[in-house]
């Protein structure tokens, strides 16, 4: 660590990852649901679940860029942060904001939550990923502002990075395309058409800006290649992920009541939407073959090139598999969708930002590296992890095929729960992998505890 | 990378690249929102619809359901419901819930007033009428 307000990211990292731990256990919730239909309802029914599984996901993604960009702006603008007490009110802000939510949504149904919150003043809730109160989708705003203004100052009283550019590019454009999410019109083709403006611009959008630049950080730093390479190479990569990221947002205009000619721009540029994944696990395969140093932290090391393989699977590979209007007629809304959103999800923005954590938290915490021990073990965490998620999505991609199979094709096609009822097994051996996952997560946290007390005393 | 292709040229093709398609994104969104009234029939968006949608968002259907194919995967899809089941049906369905059938997914009771069941079928009425390019693939949805 160089600069000693760097130090606010540790809050950010641990919170990412307490929130995670809750993610998955709401995940596995829903994964029983799915075969034991009545588990825990009325208490927890399975829209609940799901909007705090996919909730925390993203708030806890949140806050693993925001913990990036506050150790990383410091470091790259070579000046310390213009107000580390902004970003702790902002930590505390965020954090007791997200839990409320979460207990709002526990607590109380969400028609009493809705009118409590004053959703009949200016409806926002109950779209997917958008559930969120009033209070707390301007509080998401207003931490993002304060956010956003105390690392554009720190970047504008110190050097200015290409990485720390593509960053601030990345975050201003998350929060720009948020305020989206305010405009909810009674017309669900219109309110539907700008809801993607938040959700695809974000994660095959401006959220790869964030990713980029996260990974090619870690990349300068575990490998010591030129900066004038790896910039390149993001620039590169982020110029192909907004060429054709951009217009491919039309491959969700296919069936929602939008013009036919989407279906020509939306296969055709998310179709190419693989390239620029398929280029960051080139390029970071390429960085770590060209390294100039042997950096102690095989770990992070091993999660960036991690990242650049999985998000280019889940991203590119199965978002491909779905993308071109003629398949997507008979895939669009089944457990192909799900199959694709867990293994793009997690190769990309879980993996990036456990990248960082791996790269960043043994320096925050006084050492260059964890010890060797505590390695191994992130090391088997990131397996188990990985391997679990690749598994849950063949299943998923097993179901989603017999799914369409059953209810889609043929002349006497099953009803939605007829068809559900014959993937049962798909949905078990899902909720099976889904422990080994959970196995792998407990691991990677008691990796921060393994062993190191000795490489503390080295460094 | 070759040496002769420059930082500064790739910083260039980002910076064009992506104002060029953004630009070209608004375009094509003017051009869709001109042409949808005629796609979404909109002039049937009745005051019904709208407390429907309202009903429809407040209760998180979307938490189970898809519409038009987007939400979750755990219930039917409900874009063409109206044409699969009828107005009755799906009022007689959302009163009796939850069935209480052991091991079956549950859907909650809602305690919705007839006025309330009646906009939730306008509603799903309305968008089973969207032009969808003919998804879904058949009745089933």
């Amino acid at each position: 660590m160089q600069f000693k307000s760097q130090a606010v990211a540790k809050p950010y990292f641990i919170a990412a990852i307490g929130l995670f731990v809750g993610q998955i256990l709401f995940g596995l919730i829903m994964g029983y649901q799915y075969v034991v239909g009545d588990f825990l309802f009325p208490y927890i029914p399975f829209n609940v679940a799901r909007m705090v599984h996919t909730n925390l996901l993203i708030v806890w993604i949140l806050f693993g860029f925001m913990g990036a960009a506050y150790y990383l702006i410091p470091e790259e603008a070579e000046t310390e942060l213009y107000s580390p007490k902004l970003a702790m009110i902002m930590f505390w802000i965020f954090l007791v904001a997200g839990v409320l939510t979460i207990v709002g949504y526990l607590a109380v149904p969400y028609a009493t939550l809705a009118h409590m919150t004053g959703n009949d003043i200016l409806a926002t809730m109950g779209r997917e990923f958008l559930e969120q109160p009033l209070p707390t989708k301007v509080g998401i705003v207003i931490v993002a502002l304060a956010f956003l203004f105390n690392i554009s100052m720190t970047v504008l009283k110190g050097r200015k990075t290409s990485i720390s550019l593509v960053l601030l590019m990345g975050l201003w454009g998350l929060a720009i395309f948020f305020l989206f999410s305010f405009y909810n019109p009674s017309n669900l083709v219109l309110d539907k058409y700008f809801w993607w403006w938040t959700v695809h611009l974000w994660v095959e959008g401006v959220w790869e800006l964030i990713l980029g630049a996260m990974l090619a950080f870690v990349l300068i730093k575990i490998t010591g290649v030129d900066r004038e390479v790896i910039e390149k190479w993001l620039y590169i990569i982020i110029a192909m992920t907004l060429i054709t990221g951009i217009i491919g947002t039309g491959h969700h205009y296919f069936w929602i009541g939008t013009p036919e000619y989407w279906q020509w721009f939306g296969s055709v540029f998310s179709a190419l939407e693989p390239i620029p994944f398929f280029m960051m696990t080139v390029f970071a395969f390429n960085m770590v073959n060209r390294r100039r140093r042997e950096h102690p932290n095989k770990a992070a090391t091993l999660w960036a090139l991690g990242t650049g393989v999985m998000s280019f699977l889940g991203a590119g590979v199965w978002g491909f598999m779905h993308t071109l209007a003629p398949v997507n007629f008979y895939t669009h809304g089944t457990q192909i969708t799900a199959a694709h959103g867990h293994m793009a999800f997690y190769g990309a923005y879980v993996m990036v930002n456990l990248t960082m954590i791996s790269y960043a938290m043994p320096l925050l915490r006084g050492r260059s590296a964890n010890s060797g021990p505590s390695q191994v073990m992130e090391m088997w965490a990131f397996w188990l992890m990985t391997v679990s998620i690749v598994f849950i999505t063949l299943f998923l991609t097993a179901a989603g095929i017999l799914q369409i199979w059953l209810q889609r094709m043929g002349s006497n096609p099953m009803s939605f729960m007829e068809a559900q009822d014959q993937v049962m097994l798909f949905y078990w051996l899902r909720e099976i992998t889904g422990f080994v996952f959970l196995i792998g997560l407990v691991l990677y946290i008691w990796s921060f505890f393994y062993k190191n007390s000795e490489a503390q005393a080295a460094a | 990378m070759s040496e002769t292709f420059t930082k500064a040229m790739a910083r260039n093709i980002f910076y064009g690249g992506a104002v060029f398609f953004f630009l070209l994104f608004l375009g094509l969104t003017f051009d869709t929102v001109q042409g949808l009234p005629k796609r979404d029939h909109r002039e049937n968006i009745t005051d019904a619809v709208v407390r429907g949608k309202h009903i429809w968002e407040t209760r998180d259907c979307v938490g189970c359901h898809t519409i038009l194919g987007e939400g979750a995967y755990f219930a039917p899809e409900l874009g063409n419901v109206y044409k699969r089941r009828g107005g009755d049906f799906i009022k007689a369905w959302i009163k009796g819930q939850p069935t209480g059938a052991p091991g079956r997914r549950q859907m909650p009771q809602f305690n919705l007033t007839d006025q309330q069941l009646d906009d939730v079928v306008e509603f799903l009425k309305w968008t089973s009428e969207i032009n969808t390019n003919n998804w879904p693939p058949n009745i089933q949805g």
